[in-house]
């Protein structure tokens, strides 16, 4: 199968800037994935999709959408996709249907297919009401669900959205997930850019960290997070023997393969005089750890009375591959 | 072009066609008043004060409607470019229809003319009321009908340039220095050849291809004025439109494709 989105070895450099915009790339969206580009602004991430929506010239490799070389073949390119851009940019002479209807007429689609679609997108993402009005009357959030129509309109095979919540209320965020989600569900493959972490790890299929023009990890958004060493944690209530000490249970739970650093819990200081609660930092996945930590104490007849996994988050991700200086 | 991108340039003009249906009443004052208000102020008034002597109005007529259609084909592609291309973005949809690029710009200039054409021909019934006479004969319409076209053209195609090559913050500033100096070169106020005891003024007013449609226009309605051979006009407004539309697409598509 043909994928969605290829790109190879992207390299997108603007005139009279030092670095690249885009160094060297490389990826793949399988046909019926939700793919994230994740970045701080300025990584590169809209320039490639500028370059895959044939609006941005790569200065060298290539890139194909639904099989079709952009630099070589725009327009044919143009009829397979569909863009979801950041700013509004919807044609304000025009009511919000006439919106879509002549985007489809752009696109050759036929009048009465075009009606019908036009409805059919507009019930869709609860506009049908305010259909008749100009899109200059619309709020930002209409505005975005009707771009986000305007691109159904012409059924293209690669959608990509640039930072589609962003401005968003809560309640029109998860509004334009569930509709990602429906379109996906109907066959289209979605390229979105963001640097909204909930939005890359409940949405996408996979996730591409972008910064500086590369890409520095591609996978899915649970893979990236288990591939963070020394990040997962386990905390650890444990009630020990009278003639037990803390700092021995803590010395030899250290010692414990894969156990990087034990530290006291201080923020809930233990009830009894026995008590005692730690947090482990792990190189490895949090559960793997349960079974050995747990034969440990009993050895020393001690008891395991509560534990809780800490996972890292994609934002832990992202912090560690990007650093935390400011764009 | 094959079939896609034909129905792409289609149905984009018949957007442009419908929007100005709807607000027909401010195209019609757009590009009405203005030529409108310099017939009456000098054909009409001064003529009647007795400020213009013999048929000076007929002198100005042919001017006025070629004044008419190269700035509304101007103006009708520069203004909308800069504000879409600088602020509204409104143009990015029509960039990502299945058409090249360069269309784009063609169906701008395409539809700029047409909007012309209809301004200038509206001119004709508004010389004959205002004035009470309009000097044409039937034979010269076909060469009129081609000047008015050629005159369009170009006016897009400056218009085209311009409006690629301005951005939204120094739009006032541009314009005020290129209409004006535009208006009052291009010959359509008083005709070129009369011009020889003002040799500098004559210089000036042959590099503004407005004077080509003003004289070309002049030729036909008025013959026996003094006037610039009329192959002469066509010839330099072909040169103007080849020149004006290379720079201008080029703009264009610096401007749609980074």
């Amino acid at each position: 199968m043909t994928p969605a989105v290829q790109v190879q070895d992207l390299v997108k450099r603007y005139p009279k800037r030092p670095v690249n915009a885009v160094d060297g790339i490389s990826f793949t969206v399988g046909a019926g994935e939700i793919f994230g580009l994740l970045g701080p602004n300025g990584a590169g991430k809209t320039t490639t999709i500028g370059v895959l929506t044939t609006r941005v010239k790569a200065t060298s490799g290539t890139a194909t959408v639904a099989g079709i070389d952009v630099g070589s073949h725009p327009v044919a390119a143009r009829a397979r996709l569909a863009v979801v851009p950041q700013r509004v940019n919807l044609d304000r002479a025009l009511t919000a249907r006439q919106n879509l209807v002549f985007h489809a007429a752009y696109h050759g689609v036929p009048v009465a297919e075009r009606n019908r679609r036009a409805d059919a997108v507009l019930e869709q993402f609860g506009l049908a009401d305010r259909a008749k009005d100009k899109v200059d009357f619309y709020s930002g959030g209409m505005g975005q669900r009707l771009l986000i129509a305007r691109a159904m309109m012409h059924a293209p095979e690669v959608l990509f959205l640039d930072e589609p919540s962003t401005g968003l209320d809560p309640q029109a965020r998860l509004f334009v997930w569930d509709r990602i989600r429906e379109m996906r569900a109907a066959g289209v493959t979605i390229v979105l850019t963001t640097h909204d972490m909930d939005e890359a790890s409940t949405l996408a299929d996979r996730v591409g960290i972008m910064d500086h023009g590369t890409v520095l990890a591609l996978d899915t958004p649970e893979a990236l997070t288990r591939s963070l060493p020394g990040s997962t944690t386990l905390d650890l209530s444990i009630t020990y023997g009278a003639l037990d000490d803390a700092e021995a249970i803590i010395k030899e739970l250290s010692s414990v393969a894969g156990v990087e650093q034990v530290e006291t819990v201080t923020s809930a200081p233990p009830v009894a005089a026995t008590e005692l609660r730690v947090r482990l930092y792990l190189s490895a996945e949090a559960a793997a750890f349960i079974a050995p930590v747990t034969a440990l104490l009993l050895t020393r007849g001690a008891r395991l009375t509560a534990i809780s996994l800490g996972e890292p988050s994609l934002e832990d991700v992202f912090i560690s591959l990007t650093g935390r200086d400011l764009r | 072009m094959t079939q896609a991108p034909t129905r792409a340039f289609a149905a984009l003009l018949w957007r442009d066609v419908f929007v100005t249906g709807r607000e027909l009443v401010a195209f019609l004052a757009q590009v009405i008043l203005q030529p409108l208000f310099l017939l009456f102020v000098f054909g009409k008034v001064l003529g009647d004060l007795g400020y213009t002597q013999g048929n000076f109005e007929q002198v100005l007529l042919p001017g006025v409607i070629a004044f008419t259609a190269f700035l509304t084909a101007l103006q009708n592609v520069a203004f909308p470019l800069v504000i879409d291309f600088s602020y509204t973005k409104e143009i990015e949809d029509r960039l990502m229809a299945p058409l090249p690029t360069s269309m784009v710009a063609v169906e701008k200039i395409v539809f700029a003319t047409l909007r012309a054409l209809v301004a200038a021909v509206l001119m004709f019934p508004l010389g004959y009321w205002v004035l009470g006479e309009v000097s044409i004969t039937w034979s010269a319409v076909p060469a009129v009908a081609m000047f008015l076209l050629l005159g369009s053209l170009v006016g897009a195609a400056v218009g085209l340039t311009l409006g690629t090559l301005v951005t939204a913050s120094k739009i006032n500033l541009v314009f005020a220095i290129v209409l004006t100096p535009l208006l009052f070169t291009g010959s359509t106020q008083f005709p070129w050849a009369a011009l020889d005891d003002l040799r500098w003024f004559q210089v000036i007013c042959a590099v503004n291809p407005l004077t080509y449609v003003s004289e070309g226009m002049r030729a036909e309605m008025l013959p026996s004025l003094e006037h610039i051979p009329v192959w002469v006009s066509a010839v330099a407004l072909l040169g103007f439109l080849a020149v004006f539309l290379a720079v201008g697409v080029r703009g264009f598509l610096r401007r749609a494709i980074d």
